[in-house]
């Protein structure tokens, strides 16, 4: 197994992770969640974090979105260590998640979602003028299309609201993205939407990070794909060259065997169009 | 980064979009309204509506009905339990109830009343012990809540219960104590009122910073390059409220005018509108309300919301339970019973703030007491004994809950919310 | 998970240690609370509290609340009342139509809670109000109705002789030795905690049937009471309709989703409890002898929720028993007749009440919280 590592403040800065994660275990009560992990992702990249359900992938999620503390390993923030202790922190920090349920308050209008808990203006009075104008710009970078940005978000289509949800973490100039399962819910244009949203956070040189079950869209979308299996690292792979046999091989844990063969080929045939 | 040229022109065509969506103008302004409707959001319409009917059925019954001076009286008589259901507004925005308001404003009106009338202590000072009181209760209710997580109607009954026996310890052996009529906090909420000129001019005030507060707003955002309304829309509006608010005035001051409470309270409700509306706190009240996790999420200290809006609502009672005593000039063990509780609450969700939290406004608290009030002004002239009083508010407070809860329903089968 | 005490385990133990702490301290403070006479008049005054406590219990069981049991307990009696008084109709026939006004009562709030989708809450708290003035209404002009029919004013004025007294502890106590050797014999295998009611049962009867012979006997009313509890129980615990009620309060989705058709449940619960407010009102009436205006006040309604809670029934649906009615109206019942001997004033019950009541709840949402994260801290609502 071998994850781009590249240590020191020395390395250029195309070739530096901007987010990095050594040897990362977690424990809870006595199940091992995480072993020994490793994992990074570069500015303008799209690491795709696949495995099975208990493979740890939501585990490591929450660790870099600092809703738990990792019991051993280091994690990096281009080139510094650091110590997440929160959510708050983890965003100051510059890592942005956008979580499955996409937390949008569906009472508030778009604006008031994007800047919920980072409200522009004095301490007390907000800059309802500057929000606005700051929604419009990052809806127009995603290439969003809302019709307006005074509706409650109740009352937006499912992408839509993927896309208030993404624009929502670019809000504070983050550094990484992480999106756990953002075409879960969705159908199949709304899904290619979203996917449109990911090439533009990577266009802005933006390190993402892409949790999904779907094969399909992560190696429509992604540059390199880390597979989770039982809370370690199984595999590694460059998504342009690594077939979905390949993929589903790893997550399931079978290694070059027949049952293997069996098992992908069954797969590939009833699996993802 | 090289955007600005090509984005501009999006900008505009977004924009353009959006001004179709929204409102150019009169018409504009009336099909979003519509479409609002349509959507479940039927915002302030019904209790406008129940107003209009009100009047109408109560001036066929009884001609003096809306007289002036029972409209003054009415307005007077609305105060108390207006300030209270401000304080409703603010924890049902969060999605919690506070069903002691009603002890609580017992307690603090017989704690200023003891202070003042049985020590001789100075007003001021009474007033702060009583408004101090009814803050602290609130400050203790958003501790439990925060930190204990028992559900706040549980531990406001809990209150109802221990603020009422504990007003009893308050009053004593006499039950009653009252405040002399020449008392500044009764000539307050009693005698004193606008006089023409001074109401006339507020009125134009009013009008005035409405619209240059409107038109510098348009100004903002015409040139951050965002959608504005019409000026024109604008000067309709402050002609509207001119002619409303003069006519009112008028109308009031044939018989005594403006009561400085009623101002008060006036002032109150738009003060907090702004501060709901415009203040991070503000949002982050309705973000609450709507998405705890998603609030809690994204940073907002969502605790201290809690805590502050339960201690606003606990000051807002026990104002509220000042101004009982200033305008009954007494306060006894029947103070703040069940009936203020009951009735501050569904002025609240009858002005139409929803049970569900995130959702309403201060003006609810305002035009649900003044429903209230007008039915039971009405109910009272043509001699209608307490128990249909009662009813009525009972089946009014129903039709409003049902109201909501279908509405909610509507923006469910819609797929929103 | 921490410590050795859980909070469940506090939470079932709380009511019963807090009974014996206020009657120990309430005989040292004053010998005359353990008298005869004392403790019948005890048991009188919470039979009615304890008639509306079930009704609370069994509507907190589908995670649902009654505001208005209060209101509702007293515009059944009244309209009992007035029947027979003013319209001398007879005694059965006027409580048959307080009970089917109590029935129509939750019909409709069942109708707004299931049909229109307005929380339980508002419901009540609306009916709260409507009611109590329809109570007024009903009263008339005076205000009062005094009950004069012999058959309503026996209900709690009767007590059993001494004789018939020793008959119904036999049975009680008989019939509890015998679930407990069915028990000890293995042929009803259940935790240990399951005995100790018939244990209590056993040796409770006698002594209670002992000291009510000590006085007028045993009364009617309190039989009447009891009754009432071991129905609803069994009702709870063994038909199909308790079963879904209590699965309805712990998961109404889940119940939903498995078939079970809960706006009926809900129907059902909410119907019988106004029914159960109903019959505490007439109870309160005959014993008083009158219906009047504050026969349905609030008061009636917070002890009663308070009892339910102080007894163990949680606030936030699926658990609790019918006995904690019981339980929390003798814990409540006792505090107020304890007091009432030291010459304490009235408020200082209510304080005293709602401290009691805030400590309940505060044990039972440790409970609930401890149920609710088993193994995770920090499981959160997620994927």
């Amino acid at each position: 197994m071998s994850v781009a590592t590249h240590e020191g403040g020395s390395a250029a800065a195309t070739t530096q992770p901007v987010l990095e994660l050594t040897g990362i275990g977690k424990h809870f009560g006595a199940v091992q969640a995480l072993a020994g992990v490793d994992f990074g992702v570069h500015p303008g990249e799209v690491v795709a974090l696949v495995g099975d359900n208990g493979a740890g992938k939501s585990t490591l999620v929450k660790i870099m979105s600092g809703v738990y503390q990792a019991d051993s390993g280091s994690m990096r923030v281009d080139g510094r260590e650091v110590h997440v202790h929160s959510p708050s922190a983890a965003q100051a920090l510059g890592i942005a998640t956008v979580f499955q349920d996409l937390a949008l308050c569906d009472n508030l209008d778009v604006v008031a979602n994007l800047f919920l808990g980072s409200e522009l203006g004095a301490k007390t009075w907000m800059d309802e003028v500057a929000m606005e104008k700051e929604s419009w710009r990052l809806l127009r970078e995603l290439g969003a299309k809302i019709p307006t940005v005074r509706i409650p978000v109740a009352s937006l289509s499912g992408g839509q609201r993927q896309t208030v949800a993404i624009a929502r973490s670019l809000v504070g100039n983050p550094k990484v993205v992480m999106l756990d399962e953002p075409t879960a819910a969705l159908g199949v244009a709304q899904t290619a939407e979203v996917l449109n949203l990911v090439e533009r956070l990577r266009e802005q040189r933006l390190g993402v990070i892409l949790v999904s079950h779907n094969m399909a869209d992560v190696q429509a979308v992604a540059d390199r794909i880390v597979v989770l299996r039982l809370g370690r690292n199984e595999a590694e792979f460059n998504a342009d060259d690594v077939t979905t046999e390949q993929l589903v091989a790893a997550i399931t844990g079978a290694s070059d065997n027949v049952v293997a063969e069996r098992n992908a080929r069954r797969e590939a045939s009833g699996g993802p169009a | 980064m090289s955007r600005t040229q090509v984005d501009e022109t999006a900008a505009r065509s977004d924009l353009i979009d959006e001004r179709l969506a929204q409102d150019t103008g009169l018409r504009g302004a009336l099909d979003a309204f519509r479409r609002r409707v349509r959507d479940g959001d039927l915002g302030l319409l019904p209790v406008v509506v129940g107003l209009f009917v009100i009047g109408l059925v109560f001036y066929l019954q009884d001609v003096t009905y809306l007289s002036s001076s029972n409209l003054v009286n009415i307005t007077l008589n609305a105060v108390p339990y207006g300030i209270i259901a401000v304080g409703i507004v603010l924890v049902l925005l969060l999605g919690e109830i506070d069903l002691s308001v009603g002890s609580i404003s017992g307690l603090s009106a017989s704690i200023t009343a003891v202070l003042v009338v049985q020590q001789d202590q100075p007003l001021v000072l009474g007033l702060l012990a009583g408004a101090g009181t009814g803050a602290a209760i609130g400050i203790l209710y958003g501790l439990i809540f925060t930190k204990i997580g028992v559900p706040s109607f549980v531990i406001t009954l809990a209150g109802l219960l221990g603020f009422v026996g504990l007003q009893y310890v308050v009053l004593g052996d006499t039950g009653t104590i009252n405040l002399p009529r020449s008392s500044a906090l009764a000539q307050f909420a009693r005698e004193d009122f606008l006089s023409p000129a001074v109401s006339y001019a507020l009125v134009a005030a009013v009008a005035v910073g409405y619209a240059l507060v409107s038109i510098a707003g348009i100004r903002r955002r015409t040139a951050a390059g965002l959608p504005a309304q019409s000026v024109t829309l604008v000067l309709v509006k402050a002609a509207v409220l001119v002619a409303g608010l003069g006519f009112l005035t008028y109308y009031l001051n044939i018989d005594r005018g403006w009561g400085f409470a009623v101002v008060f309270f006036v002032g109150l409700v738009v003060l907090m509108d702004l501060v709901l509306r415009k203040t991070t706190w503000g949002r982050h009240l309705y973000a609450v309300g709507g998405n705890v996790e998603a609030a809690r999420r994204s940073g907002i200290n969502v605790n201290l919301i809690y805590i502050s809006a339960f201690s606003l609502t606990g000051l807002l009672a026990a104002t509220g339970g000042l101004m009982f005593l200033a305008r009954l000039t007494s306060v006894s063990q029947a103070s703040g019973s069940n009936d203020v509780n009951l009735t501050a609450i569904a002025a609240a969700v009858i002005g139409g703030v929803s049970l569900f939290g995130g959702r309403g406004s201060a003006y609810s608290a305002l035009l649900g007491v003044l429903v209230l009030t007008a039915i039971n002004s009405g109910l009272n002239r043509i001699g209608v004994d307490s128990s249909v009083r009662y009813i009525v508010t009972g089946a009014v407070l129903l039709l409003a809950v049902s109201i909501d809860a279908i509405a909610r329903r509507a923006r469910a089968s819609s797929g929103r919310g | 998970m921490s410590g050795s005490v859980s909070p469940a385990r506090l939470g079932r133990w709380a009511p019963p240690a807090a009974l014996v702490v206020i009657w120990l301290v309430m005989s040292l403070s004053n010998p005359r609370f353990l008298s005869a006479v004392n403790l019948t008049n005890l048991m009188l005054q919470i039979v009615a509290v304890g008639a509306v406590a079930v009704a609370v219990v069994l509507v907190l069981l589908i995670g649902e609340i009654d505001l208005s049991v209060g209101a509702v307990s007293g515009l059944g009696a009244a309209v009992t009342a007035v029947l027979s008084v003013k319209a001398d109709w007879p005694a059965v026939l006027a409580i048959l139509a307080g009970l089917a006004t109590g029935a129509l009562v939750g019909l409709l709030h069942a109708a707004m809670v299931t049909r229109v989708g307005v929380p339980s809450f508002v419901v009540t708290l609306a009916g709260l109000l409507t009611w109590q003035g329809a109570l007024l209404l009903v009263l008339g002009d005076t205000g009062s109705v005094n009950i004069d029919d012999p058959q309503l004013v026996a209900i709690a004025g009767t007590f059993l002789s001494p004789a018939l007294g020793w008959l119904l502890a036999a049975l009680v106590t008989g019939g509890a030795v015998l679930a407990i050797v069915g028990y000890l014999r293995g042929v009803r295998p259940r935790p240990a905690r399951r005995v100790w009611p018939w244990v209590v049962a056993a040796i409770g009867a006698p002594v209670a049937v002992a000291v009510f012979n000590a006085d007028r006997g045993v009364p009617l009313a309190v039989v009447v009471f009891l009754l009432l509890l071991a129905g609803g129980d069994l009702m709870v615990r063994r038909t199909r309709l308790g079963r879904h009620a209590v699965a309805t309060g712990s998961n109404a989705s889940g119940a939903r989703r498995a078939g079970i058709k809960v706006d009926r449940i809900r129907l059902a619960v909410f119907m019988l409890a106004s029914v159960l407010a109903v019959t505490g009102g007439i109870l309160a009436a005959s014993r008083l002898l009158a219906v009047n205006q504050s026969s349905g006040s609030t008061d009636l309604m917070l002890t009663a929720v308070a009892a339910a809670a102080i007894g163990g029934t949680s606030l936030f649906g699926g658990r609790g028993t019918v006995w904690s009615a019981l339980l929390g109206a003798l814990v409540v019942g006792s505090l107020a007749n304890g007091l009432d001997l030291l010459g304490a004033s009235s408020p200082i019950r209510l304080i005293a009440t709602g401290l009691v009541l805030a400590l309940a709840v505060g044990l039972d949402t440790l409970a609930h919280r401890a149920e609710l994260t088993p193994f995770r801290e920090h499981s959160r609502p997620g994927p």
